[in-house]
C-alpha cells in the first residue's frame, strides 16, 4: 500500500447506495405485492420484446458489443490520461472542470455553484450520478429546490417515492397509479385527467413548460464525455434534456469518471448499442452534444464535475472493475428473473438489478451491501443482454467470496472439507446420511442452523446405495 | 493535495497491475455507401414523423403550416419561405415558443435509424429555435442522407452543438411503451427535397 492506504469507498451517511434492510427482507415485501409484480412483469416483457426486435435488425450486433467492450477496457487502462485530456479540452472550449473525490465534495461543489448564481431553483435532467450522491437532498438542505423534469423522475418526485429502475425510475407504477399521483400532487392539474398515456405526458408538458422557461440553472448527468474533443453527450427521449441543456444561463454536469470515451468516432459504437439495448429503439428521440460554451447558443456558463465516489476502489479490483464499463442501459434489469419479481426497491441502491448487485457493493465496500451479490440465481441472462459484455455472473461469484460469511457456515464448510479429504470418514458420513433418511428426517429439511438452506429447497434424498457400495459389489 | 491529484493518484494505484490495453476490433459495418432514401422514409414514419417527398419545398411548407406563424434561422434559403416567416435575430424565448412552427435545414440524416442531426449552422439556427415550437419542419437534401451511424459520425463536427432527432418528442416512461408528445416538438415533418 502507498500513502493512499485502503481504496476509498463511497462514504456512508450521504447518497443512495445503501438500503435500510438486506435484500431478502426487502424482496419478501415486494413479492407480497401482486400489483407491483403485475406492473413489473408487463413492463419488462414489453421492453424485452422491443429490444429483441431492434437488436435482431443489426447483423453486426456481436461485433458492436465486442468493440464496445474493448473500448471500455481501453478507457479504464488509460483513465488518468483521458481524464486530463477531457479537462484540458473542456477548459479550452470555455467550460470549468471540478474534481469531486466523493459524494459530499460533489454536493458541496454543485451547491456552491448554484449559490453563486443567486438562484433558488434548478431544473434537472435525469441522472444516475446525482441520484447516487443524493444531490437533491443536499440542494434542498441549502434552500435550493431541485425540479426533476424527466417524466418518470417527476412521477417519483411527486409521489414522494424512490426510483426502482435505471432507465424508467417509475417502472413500478402503472398508468392508473400515475394518474392518481398527478391528481394528488401536480399543481394546477386538470381534475378531469384520464389515465391515457398521451394525456399523462401532456399534463407533464403543461406543468413543466413555465419552469423550463424561467429557471436559470440546470443540473445534468452525462452519458459520454469525449476526451479528444471535450464534448459531452446526453441521450434522452422527451426533450426535457434539450430544455435543460439549452435554455438556462448556467449548466452544471455531474459525470462519473468512468464515463469518459477516448475519441469522437468511438461514439459510433455506443450510439448504436445504447438505444437498442435500453429503450428498444433504433435511436432514442433526442441526443444532445455540446463542447464547452457556444457563444449565442445555450448556457454561457458550463461546469463539469468529475466524480469518483468509490469508482477508483472498483477500478482496483481486477475482476470487479468491468462493472465500470456499464453504460446504464438497464438491459440486464429487464431480462433478470430476480429483478422482474422483486423490482428495484429491494436492492436498496439507486443501481438495482444485476448491474446494481455488482456495482453497489463495490462502490460502498462489500460489507455495506453484503446481501446483494446473492440477489441472483447466476442464470447468466444479464451477461447475454449486456451491450458491452460485462460478465456480471463472474463478478457476483467473486464478490460472494468477499462477503462476510457466518461463522457457522465457515465451520460446516471446514468440517465438510475435512471429511471429504478422508475416504473412510467420508464413507461413514454417507452411511450416516442414509441412516438419517431411514430415521425419518426426510421432507423436513435440515436441522438448524442449516434449515435456511432447505427452507425453499427440497433436500435431495440420499440414494439407496452409495457409489462406493455399488463399486465394491459390482 | 487537490481532489484532482487525489483522484488521479487513486486511479494510478488502482491500475498498479497494469491492465492490458486491448486492440479495438472495428469489424462492425461502416455503412452501405449509398443511402437508401426509401428506408429513411420508412424509419421516419415508423417513429411518427410525417414525411413529404417534394420538388417544391416552399409549397410544401405552405401546405403544412397553413395560416400559422413560423420562425426560421437566419441562413435558411429565402426561396423556401412564406413572406410571414419571422427570422431569428436573437428573438426572446417567449416569442419563439409562441410561434406555431419552425423550419430548419439539417446537417446529416441517417437512413437506418430514421435520425436527422442539426449542427446549429446558419440554416439550422440556435438550438432553442428548433426546440420550443410544437411543430418542427426539417428540410433534407438527398445528398445529406447517409446509411449508417458511423457514416454520420464521420461527417459531423463535435465542436458544434449537435442535436440528434429521431421522431417527435416521446417517452417510454409509462409502462415502457413509446408515447409521442412530451416536452420537445410534438409534430415533426420532414421534407425530402427531390429534383
Amino acid at each position: 500500500m502507498t500513502f493512499l492506504g485502503m481504496p476509498a469507498r463511497a462514504p456512508r451517511g450521504v447518497g443512495h447506495l445503501r438500503g435500510d434492510e438486506p435484500f431478502p427482507v426487502a424482496a419478501r415485501k415486494a413479492l407480497a405485492n401482486p400489483q407491483l409484480r403485475r406492473n413489473l412483469h408487463h413492463a419488462t416483457t414489453t421492453i424485452r420484446d422491443k429490444s429483441g426486435r431492434v437488436v435482431a435488425e443489426l447483423p453486426d450486433w456481436q461485433e458492436l458489443r465486442s468493440a464496445g467492450s474493448a473500448l471500455k477496457a481501453y478507457t479504464m487502462a488509460h483513465l488518468p490520461e483521458l481524464l486530463e485530456q477531457l479537462e484540458e479540452r473542456v477548459t479550452a472550449a470555455g467550460g470549468i472542470v471540478h474534481w469531486a473525490a466523493d459524494a459530499n465534495e460533489a454536493n458541496e461543489i454543485v451547491t456552491g455553484l448554484v449559490r453563486d448564481t443567486g438562484e433558488q431553483r434548478v431544473i434537472k435532467v435525469k441522472s444516475m450520478a446525482t441520484q447516487e450522491i443524493g444531490l437533491n437532498e443536499a440542494l434542498a438542505a441549502a434552500g435550493i429546490s431541485p425540479v426533476e423534469t424527466d417524466l418518470a423522475e417527476l412521477i417519483v418526485q411527486l409521489g414522494d417515492d424512490k426510483p426502482s429502475h435505471i432507465l424508467v425510475p417509475a417502472i413500478h407504477r402503472n398508468r392508473a397509479e400515475i394518474r392518481e399521483i398527478f391528481l394528488r400532487a401536480m399543481p394546477g392539474v386538470d381534475p378531469g385527467l384520464t389515465d391515457d398515456p398521451p394525456a399523462l405526458a401532456g399534463a407533464a408538458r403543461r406543468y413543466l413548460r413555465e419552469t423550463f422557461l424561467t429557471t436559470r440553472v440546470a443540473v445534468s448527468g452525462a452519458n459520454f464525455g469525449i476526451a479528444e474533443t471535450g464534448t459531452l453527450a446526453v441521450v434522452e427521449s422527451e426533450g426535457n434534456g434539450r430544455m435543460c441543456l439549452t435554455l438556462p444561463d448556467t449548466l452544471i454536469t455531474v459525470m462519473g469518471i468512468e464515463k469518459v470515451v477516448p475519441a469522437w468516432p468511438d461514439l459510433e459504437v455506443f450510439l448504436q448499442l445504447l438505444p437498442r439495448a435500453s429503450t428498444g429503439e433504433r435511436m432514442n428521440p433526442y441526443t444532445s452534444m455540446w463542447t464547452g460554451v457556444t457563444p449565442g447558443d445555450g448556457p454561457q456558463n458550463f461546469h463539469l464535475v468529475l466524480l469518483d465516489n468509490g469508482r477508483t476502489a472498483v477500478l482496483a479490483d481486477e475482476v470487479g472493475r468491468q462493472a465500470l464499463h456499464c453504460i446504464r442501459c438497464s438491459a440486464c434489469l429487464n431480462v433478470c428473473p430476480v429483478y422482474e419479481r422483486t423490482g428495484g426497491h429491494a436492492y436498496g441502491s439507486v443501481y438495482p438489478g444485476p448491474i446494481g448487485a455488482v456495482l453497489s457493493p463495490q462502490l460502498t465496500g462489500v460489507a455495506d451491501n453484503a446481501s446483494l451479490p446473492y440477489a441472483s440465481s447466476l442464470c447468466g441472462a444479464c451477461f447475454d443482454a449486456c451491450p458491452v459484455k460485462i460478465d456480471i455472473p463472474s463478478i457476483l461469484v467473486h464478490l460472494r467470496n468477499q462477503a462476510p460469511h457466518p461463522r457457522t457456515e465457515a465451520a460446516v464448510m471446514r468440517a465438510a472439507a475435512a471429511t471429504m479429504a478422508r475416504p473412510k470418514l467420508y464413507a461413514r458420513a454417507q452411511r450416516a446420511a442414509k441412516a438419517a433418511r431411514i430415521a425419518g428426517r426426510r421432507g423436513r429439511g435440515l436441522p438448524p442452523p442449516l434449515n435456511g438452506w432447505t427452507a425453499s429447497r427440497d433436500l435431495p434424498e440420499p440414494p439407496q446405495q452409495t457409489f462406493r457400495d455399488w463399486w465394491r459389489g459390482r | 493535495m487537490s481532489s484532482k491529484d487525489l483522484i488521479l493518484a487513486r486511479i494510478r494505484q488502482a491500475l498498479g497491475d497494469r491492465p492490458q490495453s486491448p486492440e479495438i476490433p472495428r469489424d462492425y459495418r461502416r455503412g452501405a455507401g449509398k443511402a437508401d432514401l426509401d428506408l429513411l422514409v420508412e424509419r421516419l414514419v415508423d417513429y411518427r414523423a410525417v414525411v413529404h417527398r417534394s420538388t417544391d419545398v416552399a409549397a410544401t411548407i405552405r401546405d403544412i403550416i397553413g395560416g400559422g406563424t413560423l420562425v426560421v434561422p437566419p441562413g435558411l434559403p429565402s426561396e423556401w419561405l412564406p413572406p410571414s416567416a419571422v427570422v431569428d435575430d436573437d428573438l426572446p424565448a417567449d416569442r419563439i415558443a409562441a410561434a406555431d412552427g419552425v423550419v430548419t435545414a439539417a446537417a446529416v440524416a441517417i437512413a437506418e435509424t430514421g435520425t436527422i442531426v442539426l449542427d446549429a449552422s446558419a440554416d439550422q439556427g440556435r438550438r432553442i429555435l428548433s426546440l420550443l415550437p410544437d411543430l418542427h419542419i426539417c428540410v433534407l437534401r438527398p445528398e445529406q442522407v447517409v446509411s449508417s451511424v458511423p457514416e454520420a459520425v464521420a461527417r459531423l463536427d463535435p465542436r458544434r452543438p449537435l442535436t440528434w432527432i429521431s421522431g417527435p418528442s416521446a417517452t417510454s416512461d409509462i409502462e415502457l411503451n413509446r408515447v409521442e408528445g412530451v416536452h420537445g416538438p410534438r409534430n415533426l415533418h420532414v421534407i425530402l427535397e427531390e429534383s
